[in-house]
């Protein structure tokens, strides 16, 4: 498969592209929402603009509902909401959430994805259990209780937690904190009794949610996929996360350094447009590199992934490695150019490096992705 | 089976009969590049069974048309038999300017003639080119070349001087960039063809910090170079005084082989190969390669969408500095990881272990890949202006 769009994936990127530049502006949303103290941190209407232009459903199978389609076309419409910054539950919902149900069985399927589909509702995932994204241990656990089970335990960083209508959580079921076995997913609906959120708001003004289980009790089919069987969807659901995280530190790159190219053409100091000084302009053209790469190896990564590879993990650890790297770059070089203006709340530029910062950090940093790299790697 | 894994399937079964056990080994020493030419001799049977049967496929030029010895391949089969390649390990079976370079600009700008002869000799590796560029005083500035040909009716005489020309005391013929007019800085230059033992060409090696010498200064010295070699063979490629524009297209061609995106990931994943080598890697040379790891093999997805949109008619003409620039970049990194995972054996200058101080020589070589073919620095402009479209100074 060549690395570029074909006709139909170019179509669907001029219509997000389209569509998030109109509907999800950072005006728009991102600065409406913040300035009103959103409790949610995103608006629900455009969460129903998404359902209607058929995003919410993009992984959904057809059988299901869906559109069938696969991390790709996902990360294109993941690149313009990076591109502007659009507060959505797409990342959490339509992409892991989405992923974990593929693996429910009919019933869980029936029960949970109309609403996903129609955007009626909004589902997180609730995986980290501390500061630093470590899903290889799990202490949360789930004890069997009558039919169902009761779930102990906390999570951090459950993306808009509070306003979740579902929670994927993974928990322990068997084993001990570190072994790879032992996992079970489960569907916990928002009104589970003994469940509390600890509603925080993050520095891209996103929501987030310290959640804890205090005996949570769940139906035995609250369950998916297999009892102790979850591991494998765990990290189905944590490598289109990743790569879909990745599609959007693209577009958080892209956008920062579309912004920062634009003021050194308008800017003039000593005389001159900044454009014209060989410092910046070769900081721009390196930028420019870096950010190019990272988007051909979220692409790469993408297909593999979609092609069932099993060298997409490899590719998928090595795209948000460097994304990280090169949206890092492009949000500092953005701040830095901008010079003073650049540090006030007025121009966007700031909020891209907010954004990023958030971004960098979910389903994993460029050390953790790096590390994991050397580790597929054999060394 | 669609026409596309048939074709593969086909590859297969013919790199499994013809490509000999011994070409699908890395290349250790400079004498397993076969590089052809009037003088070539061939290392050993392998090396010519392997050159011979590609020859006699057309797959030394697999997607040049058949006329001229290519096997008329489509960019996507094109791929599968550099894929199916690269999977069993082989060696290119000729190496050659006149492929990287010479034949892109001549499938663009050259007449039917020069394209029946010229083409056909480089496909089968009959003729050794090198490259006429680089002046003294001009390096990164090639327009500013002072090498003049004087036009004396059906011929030039060429004084003036070239340098860093590879290989040019191993080459048969040069393709050679020679002002014909003083007074037009870029619409002033031809694009010239001649036999490097015309009378008044002489060659000298230049000794590098590594110890190596691939290239050399070039002196010509009232050489006659015809206007033309044949019917519709002239001697030289393009218009005459409009070769600026040969020249730059070839140069987007020696970005991409310099840069490695021609010939796969040669940059990428050294982590594994060096805990091979070395044992146990400190942690924080761990983490570098790593880090490292990361940026070659975003490169070399890089490399394939790079090549995918030039076959599709898709990229930016000046992507291909992007892509000398960061490859450059990545592979002297590549070598200084390299040097420091080797520790004190790295530095043997000429044991037997190091090969003759392989590693040290390797990586001071490397040094020269943001230099030649147009600095990192000149990459940049470029960059900065063709696509980033930044004011200009």
């Amino acid at each position: 498969m060549p690395l570029y769009h074909d006709d139909d994936q170019a179509m669907l990127a001029e219509t997000a592209s389209q569509f998030m530049a109109e509907e999800g502006a950072i005006a728009k949303q991102l600065r409406h929402w913040r300035d009103r103290d959103c409790k949610d941190g995103f608006g629900h209407g455009l969460w129903k603009q998404f359902a209607e232009m058929g995003f919410t459903g993009m992984l959904v199978s057809e059988d299901d509902g869906g559109l069938g389609m696969g991390s790709y076309e996902a990360g294109i419409v993941l690149e313009e909401i990076g591109r502007n910054l659009t507060p959505s539950p797409f990342l959490a919902s339509s992409v892991l959430a989405a992923t974990a149900l593929k693996h429910a069985d009919n019933n869980a399927r029936e029960r949970w994805l109309p609403g996903l589909v129609s955007g009626d509702h909004v589902y997180t995932v609730a995986i980290d259990e501390g500061a630093k994204h470590r899903p290889e241990t799990i202490r949360t656990k789930a004890e069997k209780s009558g039919n169902g089970f009761k779930l102990t335990g906390q999570k951090d960083f459950v993306l808009h937690g509070a306003s979740s209508d579902m929670l994927v959580v993974a928990a322990r079921t068997s084993g001990s904190d570190d072994d790879v076995d032992g996992i079970t997913l489960f569907a916990v609906p928002k009104d589970a009794a003994n469940m509390s959120h600890d509603a925080v708001r993050l520095v891209d003004s996103s929501m987030a949610t310290h959640t804890k289980f205090d005996g949570t009790e769940l139906d035995g089919d609250a369950v998916i996929g297999e009892v102790d069987g979850g591991r494998e969807i765990l990290n189905a659901m944590l490598a289109a996360g990743r790569i879909g995280a990745a599609a959007e530190g693209v577009g958080v790159a892209s956008g920062a350094m579309d912004m920062t190219v634009d003021y050194l053409k308008q800017r003039k100091q000593f005389g001159k447009l900044i454009g014209e000084f060989q410092a910046l302009q070769h900081r721009a053209a390196h930028l420019y590199s870096e950010v190019e790469i990272a988007r051909a190896v979220t692409m790469k990564a993408a297909q593999l992934l979609d092609g069932g590879s099993e060298k997409a993990d490899l590719m998928i650890s090595v795209a948000k490695a460097k994304v990280a790297k090169a949206a890092g770059l492009a949000v500092k070089e953005g701040v830095q150019m901008h010079g003073g203006i650049g540090m006030t709340d007025e121009y966007d530029i700031g909020l891209y490096m907010k954004r990023d910062r958030a971004l960098q950090e979910f389903l994993g940093d460029m050390y953790y992705h790096a590390g994991r790299v050397a580790e597929l790697s054999g060394y | 089976m669609s026409d596309h894994e048939a074709f593969r399937a086909e590859v297969r079964e013919w790199l499994e009969a013809n490509c000999p056990p011994e070409m699908r080994q890395p290349v250790k020493d400079e004498d397993d590049v076969y590089w052809g030419g009037r003088n070539a001799t061939f290392k050993n049977d392998a090396q010519k069974a392997w050159f011979e049967a590609c020859r006699d496929k057309g797959y030394t030029v697999a997607e040049w048309p058949e006329a001229y010895g290519g096997a008329g391949l489509t960019p996507a089969e094109g791929k599968i038999l550099r894929q199916e390649m690269s999977r069993i390990g082989a060696r290119p079976p000729l190496s050659s300017f006149g492929i990287w370079m010479l034949g892109p600009a001549l499938l663009k700008f050259g007449t039917e003639g020069q394209k029946q002869k010229f083409l056909n000799e480089i496909a089968r590796g009959e003729i050794r080119w090198c490259q006429g560029y680089s002046e003294p005083g001009s390096g990164s500035d090639l327009v500013s070349m002072q090498t003049f040909g004087e036009d004396k009716g059906d011929h030039w005489i060429v004084n003036g001087q070239k340098i860093w020309t590879s290989y040019a005391d191993e080459a048969d013929w040069i393709f050679c960039l020679v002002r014909t007019d003083k007074e037009n800085k870029y619409q002033g230059i031809t694009f010239m063809l001649f036999d490097m033992t015309s009378d008044g060409v002489s060659t000298k090696p230049i000794k590098l910090i590594s110890g190596n010498s691939p290239f050399c200064e070039t002196f010509m010295d009232d050489v006659k170079v015809p206007k033309s070699y044949g019917e519709d063979i002239p001697g030289y490629v393009g218009e005459i005084n409009r070769g600026w524009d040969v020249a730059k297209y070839l140069l987007g061609h020696e970005r991409e082989m310099i840069s490695g995106a021609g010939g796969g990931d040669r940059t990428a994943a050294i982590g594994a190969a060096m805990k091979r080598m070395s044992g146990e890697l400190d942690a924080v040379l761990r983490a570098e390669l790593a880090m490292f790891d990361v940026d070659a093999l975003a490169y070399s997805a890089m490399g394939e969408k790079f090549l995918d949109e030039m076959k599709a008619g898709k990229g930016h003409p000046a992507q291909p500095n992007m892509m000398k620039y960061v490859g450059t970049e990545l592979n002297k990194t590549r070598h200084e990881l390299m040097m420091a995972a080797g520790g004190s054996r790295a530095l043997e200058w000429d044991s037997e272990e190091t090969r003759g101080g392989k590693p040290a020589r390797n990586w001071l070589r490397t040094k020269a890949n943001s230099i030649e073919g147009g600095t990192s620095e000149v990459m940049l402009n470029v960059i900065s202006k063709r696509i980033l479209d930044l004011p200009g100074a």
